[in-house]
């Protein structure tokens, strides 16, 4: 039985960077993930890493634009960490070798983006994500400390009797041998969940394994109604084109050819924070001040072209690629699409969760930073400052601690669960066609605008297709590389995270962030200015508030 | 929407039975990638069709096959256009090359690419340890440079086009080679000479090229792997003269010689010169230059035999009738205290610099 000191379960940024930490504190430490590290989501974060670096900037300043683009559903305590640790994250990544952009002084470069009332942003052209993770994985192959299980899918945590994390099940995807995996302490860092949404930017793993897999043990998961809808995503496709084509200078425009954000957002513009800029698009949309195809237009050719060169590399190539537009000349045509989930398992600063034991980081944890609403390029940051943070509260908190033993008979379940998977007779529908169903209702009633009604049939869909998952027929029974048994799981792992969103969007009766309830429009501090968490408990999931912590900013109107 | 006829190589490592083709028909507008097709297929017909796959985007790096013999990304290959190129319109999809095949579309890329990134030494060295408090102060044209290389999604898709490493499954190869630039080419790394003289050594280095343009041609993220091992190349031989066992550094600098004084390659003065650094007299009097020369008679003989070298042009190879020009743009180019690099983080796309300016 293989086993670690600490075991961090995904490795994109939160996961490597936990990993890192908890190696340099001495831990003995095991990173699993279903793909390849350097095939994690984190690749598509394209436009940059916030931070307060510049002298003539605070942390304050850019603590009090997380809490205002957070709708003031944001932890302030948590958000005032993670932006006095920014800049020193930032100089970290600098030194192990990320090839940030320079001014021409030769100091670090920086972007400007939505919600902030400075530029901050720091950024590699337009493939910032993908240079930290790289970079990342250039330390993890370097520290031969870190034990690597590259496509590895984890089905299960394990609890011992006192109900602490014991370790993990897994199946390595290669021969699809069941292993059960020891630790003192487990790191969950999976990512996000957007494939329960059809389009969405996130790529076909962000399945919400890691949010799933701890609601099952009974970890309550926070703020899950607020879903983030980046404003320009691809018609159809949900490709994302990065805020930073907006950061440096391109407008947004209907099919009147008005550059309609004067109307919701007359200050900051495109510039506003996503959730108030999706609004205004769905709205223009929904008026009929789109194009046919239900779209508007993002105008990048405002802004020079040998900085379009330097800086927007990769959306000139996604334009050319998958919409046959050359961004530089003309007009692409783009709409709200399924970007984030600002909630995720709760956790506290340390990254740890009400489970002994049991740790999350990044896109799959709900600290909570984002609140109601994530501001673009904090996402890369909170994976790093808090994946960071989560390895060295583990390893230090693990010292001196005998190995446990997590029981055979956890993994003996998992195994029996795939082996009644593929047994199926296959008279059960295809994984795919329940995955489309799910996309289809996710998008359409848990969307930029939401009501009760519409929430409700979701719901009711949504319970459908756990029954129906359950018999799921699929074709391959094989052991080797049987990426149909895993999309089974998965499946069950989405419908979980389904489940979980709606019911809290149909308790939040208020609009606030990324949740507007056109039955219920205004903000409604009273009542509302609380987490909702979900936690399984039996058969039944069960609602509980959580007070927002507030250190040093009141709750204010909030315009752009 | 359209039909297309997808064909895809089937292997299932669990099974007694050799690889085969499978003929599937999907449903797609033509703009869609073949890795749609393939998921629709998975989708519809068959689940256990094999193949990693995740953005749709060509940033993760994750679906490298080959398209009609051609390696390249799933997902950003249009089955329309993929169907144009096929045989009677036939869409076939094949594991990459170079690689052992896991199962259907799925290489172990871990045995041969990942292998060979941890061949360079693949993390930043620091020449001196950072600056308290700050970033290292560098240049931004650097970090530009070495973005190209940077934007490598390690997808393997030159690998799998690699001609050198057809012949020599040892080459370190063109992605590795294009990382290890990424660190020669970053003013913050310390071991720029160390890392150019190890790769220089190495028979399997970065004179194992044949500077065929494959990996250039089939790059979905324009790196241009080739270009990267040249600039490797230019340093080692250009900034640093290392003089190395492959006579790489004779090989490149007996070529500019020749054409330099010649306009077109002088057959018969290549090797010796090749292996005396440049020199041709070196080539044949020194004892290593005389034992290579003997041990390459045959491929000389080879030659004479089959025409390539004429008896004649042995002793009297003849000048390009404008040899003059060729030599003023030997003048034009050395007379730069800078190398001139294109890149395209810096100059956009080849070509199009009149056109915006």
């Amino acid at each position: 039985m293989p086993q670690h000191d600490v075991l961090v379960i995904g490795a994109g940024l939160a996961g490597q960077r936990a990993a890192l930490a908890a190696a340099e504190a001495g831990a003995s430490v095991g990173i699993i993930s279903k793909v390849h590290p350097v095939r994690s989501h984190s690749n598509a974060a394209q436009g940059g890493i916030n931070a307060a670096l510049d002298p003539q900037d605070s942390w304050e300043s850019h603590a009090f634009d997380t809490v205002k683009g957070s709708d003031y559903l944001g932890d302030q305590d948590a958000i005032e960490i993670m932006c006095r640790e920014a800049p020193n994250e930032l100089l970290t990544l600098e030194h192990l070798g990320v090839t940030f952009h320079r001014d021409e002084t030769g100091h670090l470069g920086k972007r400007a983006f939505g919600g902030a009332s400075a530029a901050r942003t720091y950024y590699v052209a337009d493939i910032t994500g993908q240079a930290i993770l790289h970079v990342l994985y250039e330390q993890l192959m370097k520290f031969e400390e870190v034990t690597r299980y590259e496509e590895w899918f984890s089905t299960a945590l394990v609890q011992d009797d006192d109900g602490r994390i014991a370790g993990v099940v897994t199946r390595n995807i290669r021969d699809g041998a069941m292993e059960l995996f020891a630790a003192k302490a487990v790191i969950l860092a999976t990512g996000g969940n957007g494939q329960i949404y059809d389009p969405t930017t996130n790529a076909l793993i962000c399945t919400g394994d890691g949010i799933a897999m701890a609601y099952r043990i009974g970890a309550p998961l926070m703020d899950m109604e607020m879903i983030q809808y980046h404003p320009t995503t691809l018609a159809g496709l949900g490709l994302l084109i990065t805020e930073g084509a907006r950061g440096e200078g391109a407008h947004l425009y209907n099919a009147e050819g008005e550059r309609f954000m004067e109307k919701y957002a007359p200050n900051k513009m495109e510039l506003a924070s996503r959730d108030v800029v999706s609004r205004a698009e769905q709205t223009e949309i929904n008026d009929g001040r789109g194009f046919p195809d239900g779209t508007v237009a993002l105008d990048i050719t405002v802004v020079p072209r040998k900085r379009i060169h330097e800086a927007l590399r990769e959306i000139v190539n996604v334009g050319r690629d998958f919409a046959g537009v050359d961004i530089t000349r003309e007009p692409i045509h783009i709409k709200p699409g399924n970007h984030y989930v600002m909630g995720g398992i709760h956790t506290d600063v340390h990254g740890r969760t009400p489970i002994p034991g049991l740790y999350a980081a990044g896109e799959c944890a709900c600290v909570s930073v984002h609140g109601g609403n994530r501001l673009g390029a904090n996402s890369l940051l909170d994976t790093l400052v808090f994946g960071r943070r989560s390895g060295e509260h583990a390893a230090e908190a693990v010292r001196g601690m005998g190995m446990p033993e997590p029981s055979r008979s956890s993994m003996q379940d998992e195994e029996r669960g795939i082996q009644d998977i593929v047994n199926r007779d296959g008279t059960g529908r295809r994984v795919s066609e329940l995955k489309a169903e799910l996309g289809e209702t996710m998008d359409k009633y848990v969307a930029v605008f939401r009501d009760e009604d519409g929430l409700n049939t979701a719901l009711e869909i949504v319970r459908r297709l756990k029954e129906e998952a359950q018999n799921v027929a699929i074709d391959d029974k094989g052991t080797v590389f049987n990426q149909d048994v895993l999309g089974a799981l998965e499946l069950q792992f989405m419908l979980d995270n389904a489940e979980a969103i709606v019911i809290s969007a149909i308790e939040r009766k208020e609009s606030r962030g990324a949740q507007y309830r056109t039955d219920y429009p205004e903000r409604n501090d009273d009542e509302w200015l609380k987490h909702i968490n979900v936690s399984a408990n039996g058969a039944e999931p069960e609602l509980s508030y959580s007070e927002v912590t507030m250190t040093q900013w009141e709750p204010q109107e909030r315009t752009y | 929407m359209a039909d297309f006829k997808l064909k895809i190589r089937r292997f299932d490592p669990e099974s007694a039975e050799p690889a085969y083709w499978a003929d599937f028909d999907v449903d797609l507008p033509p703009e869609r990638s073949v890795l749609d097709g393939i998921l629709q297929v998975k989708d519809r017909e068959d689940a256990s069709i094999a193949i990693r796959c995740s953005c749709r985007a060509a940033i993760c790096g994750s679906c490298g096959v080959r398209i009609n013999g051609r390696s390249a990304l799933a997902c950003n290959t249009r089955i329309g256009d993929a169907a144009e190129r096929g045989r009677d319109g036939v869409v076939t999809v094949e594991p990459m090359g170079n690689m052992p095949v896991i199962k259907d579309l799925v290489t172990d890329m871990e045995a041969v690419h990942w292998k060979k990134v941890r061949r360079i030494v693949p993390w930043l060295v620091p020449a001196e340890d950072p600056p308290e408090g700050q970033e290292y102060i560098v240049p931004a044209e650097a970090m530009l440079d070495v973005t190209q290389a940077m934007a490598c999604i390690h997808c393997g898709v030159c690998v799998s086009a690699c001609l050198s490493m057809e012949v020599d499954p040892e080459f370190i190869g063109p992605a590795a080679l294009a990382k290890a630039y990424r660190f020669v080419g970053d003013p913050r790394d310390g071991e720029e000479e160390a890392r150019l003289k190890d790769l220089a050594e190495d028979p399997h280095g970065i004179y194992d090229c044949t500077h065929c343009f494959a990996c250039v041609e089939v790059c979905p993220k324009d790196v241009a792997p080739m270009n990267q091992i040249m600039r490797l190349r230019r340093r080692a031989t250009g900034d640093y003269g290392i003089k190395d066992q492959n006579n790489g550094y004779g090989h490149e600098k007996a070529f500019v010689e020749i054409v330099e004084r010649w306009g077109t390659n002088h057959e018969a003065q290549l090797l010796p010169r090749s292996f005396g650094n440049g020199s041709l007299v070196r080539g044949q009097l020194s004892p290593s230059g005389a034992k290579q020369l003997t041990k390459e008679l045959p491929t000389a003989i080879r030659g004479l035999k089959s025409g390539k070298v004429a008896p004649k042009k042995v002793f009297f190879h003849p000048k390009l009738p404008d040899q003059k020009q060729v030599q003023r743009i030997y003048h034009e180019i050395e007379s730069h205290d800078e190398r001139i690099e294109l890149n395209l983080y810096i100059v956009g796309e080849l070509g199009e610099d009149e056109e915006s300016a």
